[in-house]
């Protein structure tokens, strides 16, 4: 701490010593002057024994080892000073350095908190998603999801692992809670015993759900949310013990997650006991996310080994019901595929994240060639001042140094200014961001993200920093004292590092663009392709779900369904109602099922392709706008009286009978036990995953139908999505209209989901709309960027060039040949980094095939666009100073300076 | 500075002449450079201002210490005192100086090796 003080106090120590000296001096002429010399003379006979003052003190202050720092600190001083005497210089520069800066800080804080940052679970890293892929199971296997747990297979892995702490399987879904405000549907999350143990997080208030909760049609207690809590009980601390009324049972709370806990990637109220009944389960029933805690030193692929282990255990010990053959399953070859929770949670956006991040850095490698640029101009007209101090006993180190200061203090300043941009773009992003962006909430300029804007600060002043200042202040540049010559024109060397920036500019801006013009085009194609909906905008949708407290006779429910149809159908400006147990891109897990085909011969008889199944309303298919291509739809009258109809997409259609048409009068079933139906109506292929997905191949039940699980009365699908075709969709008006006509059927049904189509339309491509706003920012700032680059050095060129321009003219040459002669040599600037910045994007785009659509990474046409663009500005940006160089009058020219 | 005959001292020479005055009293620095010029009878030629910088050195290295007082001639001059450890600094640089001076005689004295 004492070299503060003495740094601090260093201005008293040097008054003192100067005050000493100067008293040494005067002692020194009194007494010659007392020896009888006169003043004038003994005053230089002092001066001459004392030696030279001014070294005398700089060398006593050395002692005290401040040189280093004073000089720093005058470096600082004389660089504010030169940048506050270029504003406008100054205000470029940092406003460049600032927003690139600002836009890397943004990216960076999306990607840390997204794919580095550790999820919030104690000791996170030891947590996986047991994912399994079924590439023999037909149909199932092109979807992501793979194949889900079944409740055997949980039991069985619960018991028989060895390299698991904990494990368990859950799943999403909804209930009606009633009794506490109107009747509300919440969601809810189904867990077995083990899966909080493995989430770890200890509740708020109360106890977790325990092995004793999980008791089939015993007890039946609940957790709630923080959020739900607060909302529904106030956050009441006695809330532990009390009941809540969910699908009209009576359950008891008995604890609060707390704040901010994420169920893996789902939002919930209510977390209930699956309360899995060991007695009944069989094989099948794929229908849970598995997740589990790796026991400390295990490794992901042991677990996978271990999991490969216990499948056959699996298929000897259960079974699918007298007859069925346990080990169909071997030629489903099922496949352990565990990954770590974090990358369940993060999905498929870190692709996109990277090549977000990998666009915006190469905007700050050009934001960084422009004050190159800028810093390269500014040294080269102080090239005389440089030398000047030189001259004067400045070293070039001491030269280099001064400029580096400068340009930290311009990086540091612009890091300072986006740091301040980030976090207003953060804040942004978190409120307008796609709500599909996981973890988005997470977000925000954390220690590691603040280190990484001044890591950038730093780099790149360095970056455009030591350029200039090892090019005309190093000890191999040439700083003569001659003067800037009335004859001398720039010579071809002088210009190379400028003329290289803007190449490489132009190469970077090139690339951007590319991928931006590739995502357009992506977007583009998404958007013609047919969805298999229509209008979207004035689909009206909301989903109902009726439990059997509420309603226990299934045939009931229809009836119920049918009759809220109608009353939709007759709400003013309606034109048609139905429902379909989930519409198209709702993101539900999809239910599959093994589908067997009459006249079709199947491999032992017992195992057939999975297929996608949903049942559908009479009404759905004109009111969602889908087509009809062959056959009828089914009527009303055909599922009360539980006719075996079916109705399947077109894709089945021509898979298993070439063409729809032949599929009418086809026979199909689920089980082999079950009755065959016949297929009455072949429905328009459906983009049921998202627009980027191919349509798969689906089957339509009717919505009451006989039992798929042995006898018993028939089923009805008691959660459904109604659609309403109306142009007053999504107005506040139309949609209390759609709750009383609910209401007026049955007061305790809840509306959930209430949203237009179109929502879940653009939400199943905010993706590619969220890559193609990044990207197309990214651009626009490269582009933008490239050009001020361009037309900074092609002025400063014409300027330089004025006089011999001016000497052409005086000589008679033709104006437009001048024109045509600066012209050409922005125009070979901007032909060398298209050339670069073409075959650089070749190879850089291929990085973002998977986030393309309809369009190859290497698009010729895109690739032309983008170019002729790039050619088009550079050359606009070339002509504006080219122009102004042919107007000056040759007498102005050569007299100038 | 442009004397050609002059020889440089050498590195510690003048420190060890400051200490070795100081510590027949506390002196201020035009009176510490008269002295050494005198009792040198001007055989080494030091320049005054020398006398500074080493005295800032020894002021760092605590061997020193330095008060505001009056001069003889009523001027405000700072006041250069030996410390303890200035003096035991001081017998070091002595003593080996010392033995130093004894070996360069050695070798030159004339007849030998």
């Amino acid at each position: 701490m004492s070299w503060l003080t003495q740094l601090f106090s260093r201005r008293r120590l040097y008054r003192e010593l100067s005050e000493e000296i100067q008293a040494h001096i005067d002692e020194k002429i009194e007494e010659l002057v007392a020896d009888g010399m006169p003043w004038e003379e003994a005053k230089y006979a002092a001066l001459r024994e004392f030696g030279n003052t001014s070294l005398v003190e700089e060398k006593s202050r050395e002692v005290w080892g401040w040189r280093l720092v004073e000089d720093f600190l005058s470096d600082i001083h004389y660089g504010l000073r030169t940048l506050l005497h270029n504003p406008v210089f100054t205000v470029v520069a940092l406003l460049t350095i600032s927003i690139g800066i600002a836009a890397n800080t943004a990216v960076f804080s999306v990607v840390n908190s997204i794919l580095l940052k550790p999820l919030h679970y104690p000791h996170a890293e030891e947590l996986v998603a047991l994912h399994q892929t079924a590439p023999g199971a037909e149909g199932l296997a092109d979807f992501e999801n793979g194949l889900l747990l079944s409740p055997s297979m949980y039991f069985t892995y619960a018991e028989q692992n060895r390299t698991f702490q904990s494990l368990g399987v859950w799943g999403t879904g909804t209930g009606n809670v009633t009794g506490l405000a109107e009747p509300e549907q919440v969601r809810t999350v189904g867990v077995s015993d083990g899966v909080l143990q493995t989430l770890s997080v200890p509740p708020v208030v109360g106890r977790w759900l325990l092995a004793s909760d999980q008791v089939p049609r015993g007890p039946e207690r609940v957790m709630l949310s923080y959020g739900y809590w607060q909302r529904r009980f106030g956050g009441s601390p006695t809330v532990v013990g009390q009941t809540i009324v969910l699908d009209s049972r009576s359950r008891e709370i008995v604890g609060v997650m707390p704040e901010g806990f994420q169920f893996v990637d789902a939002d919930f109220d209510v977390i209930v006991p699956l309360a899995l009944d060991r007695g009944n389960a069989i094989l099948a029933g794929f229908g849970f996310h598995g997740i589990a805690r790796l026991k400390p030193g295990a490794t992901i692929p042991d677990g996978n080994a271990d999991i490969a282990r216990m499948l056959p255990i699996w298929m000897d010990s259960w079974t699918n019901g007298p007859g069925s053959n346990p080990h169909i399953y071997e030629t489903w070859k099922i496949t352990p595929m565990i990954r770590p929770l974090k990358q369940e949670v993060i999905g498929n956006v870190s692709e996109l994240l990277w090549v977000v991040m990998g666009t915006i850095g190469v905007v700050m490698l050009i934001a960084c060639a422009n004050v190159t640029n800028l810093l390269l101009v500014r040294v080269e007209a102080r090239q005389q001042e440089l030398a000047v101090r030189a001259a004067l006993g400045a070293g070039w180190t001491r030269i280099v140094r001064g400029l580096l200061v400068e340009s930290a203090m311009l990086g540091l300043m612009g890091g300072l200014v986006g740091i301040g941009l980030a976090y207003a773009g953060v804040r942004f992003l978190v409120a307008t961001g796609p709500s599909n962006l996981p973890r988005l909430g997470e977000i925000s300029l954390d220690a590691r993200t603040l280190s990484f804007a001044f890591v950038l600060s730093v780099l790149s002043s360095l970056m455009f920093g030591l350029v200039p200042a090892l090019k005309y202040a190093g000890p191999w540049s040439k700083s003569a004292l001659r003067s800037e010559g009335r004859t001398t024109s720039a010579t071809r060397e002088r210009h190379r590092a400028r003329n290289l920036l803007v190449v490489g500019q132009v190469a970077m801006a090139l690339v951007l663009l590319a991928s931006a013009g590739l995502m357009i085009r992506t977007f583009e194609a998404l958007r013609t392709v047919d969805p298999g909906f229509a209008d979207p905008q004035h689909l009206q949708l909301v989903r109902i779900s009726i439990p059997d407290s509420l309603v226990t006779e299934p045939e009931r429910v229809t009836h119920l369904q049918n009759e809220i149809v109608d009353k939709l159908a007759a709400i003013q400006g309606v034109r048609s109602a139905g429902f379909v147990s989930e519409m198209p891109m709702e993101g539900f897990d999809s239910m599959w099922d093994e589908i067997f085909a009459q006249d079709k011969v199947y491999a032992d008889n017992t195992t057939a392709p999975m297929r996608l199944y949903k049942y559908m309303s009479p009404g759905l298919l004109q009111t969602a706008g889908t087509r009809l291509v062959a056959g009828r739809e089914m009527t009303w009258g055909e599922i009360y009286r539980l006719r075996p109809v079916v109705m399947i997409s077109e894709s089945l259609a021509r898979e298993m009978w070439g063409t729809p048409s032949a599929a009418i009068g086809m026979r199909v079933r689920e089980f082999p036990k079950m009755p065959w139906h016949e297929v009455i109506g072949v429905v328009q292929d459906v983009r049921e995953k998202g627009v980027q997905e191919t349509a798969p191949e689906i089957v339509y039940w009717p919505p009451f139908k006989e039992n798929l699980f042995g006898p018993g009365p028939a089923q009805a699908m008691r959660t459904v999505t109604f659609a309403i075709r109306s142009d007053r969709a999504g107005t506040e008006g139309f949609l209390n209209e759609v709750h009383q006509a609910v209401w007026s059927v049955n007061s305790n049904l809840p509306l959930a989901s209430v949203r237009i189509m179109q929502d879940v339309y653009d939400k199943s491509m905010a993706r590619a709309s969220f890559t193609l706003v990044m990207l197309g920012i990214a651009a626009t700032m490269a582009l933008a960027l490239g050009i001020i680059g361009i037309y900074g050095v092609m002025s400063y060129t014409v300027s330089q060039r004025q006089r011999e321009i001016g000497v052409r003219l005086a000589l008679g040459a033709q104006r437009g040949h001048v024109l045509q002669m600066v012209l050409q040599q922005g125009t070979k600037l901007a032909l060398a980094g298209v050339a670069i910045g073409i075959g650089a994007g070749l190879g850089l785009t291929r990085l973002m095939t998977h986030l393309l659509f309809g369009v190859t990474a290497h698009d010729p046409l895109t690739f032309a666009a983008v170019s002729s663009l790039l050619i088009l500005v550079a050359l606009l940006a070339c002509y504006i100073p080219a122009r102004r160089a042919i107007r000056v009058d040759p007498v102005v020219a050569l007299r100038y300076e | 500075m442009s004397k050609t005959s002059q020889r440089d001292l050498f590195p510690g020479a003048l420190e060890m002449m400051i200490l070795r005055t100081l510590k027949r009293q506390p002196l201020h620095g035009y009176a510490l450079a008269q002295h050494i010029k005198r009792t040198s009878d001007d055989l080494l030629q030091i320049e005054e201002g020398s006398l500074y910088p080493a005295l800032q050195r020894l002021l760092k290295q605590d061997l020193v210490k330095a008060e505001w007082g009056t001069s003889s001639t009523n001027r405000r001059v700072r006041i250069y005192k030996l410390t303890p450890a200035g003096a035991k600094h001081l017998q070091h640089e002595v003593s080996s100086f010392e033995r130093m001076l004894e070996g360069i005689t050695r070798v030159l004295a004339p007849g030998e090796s």
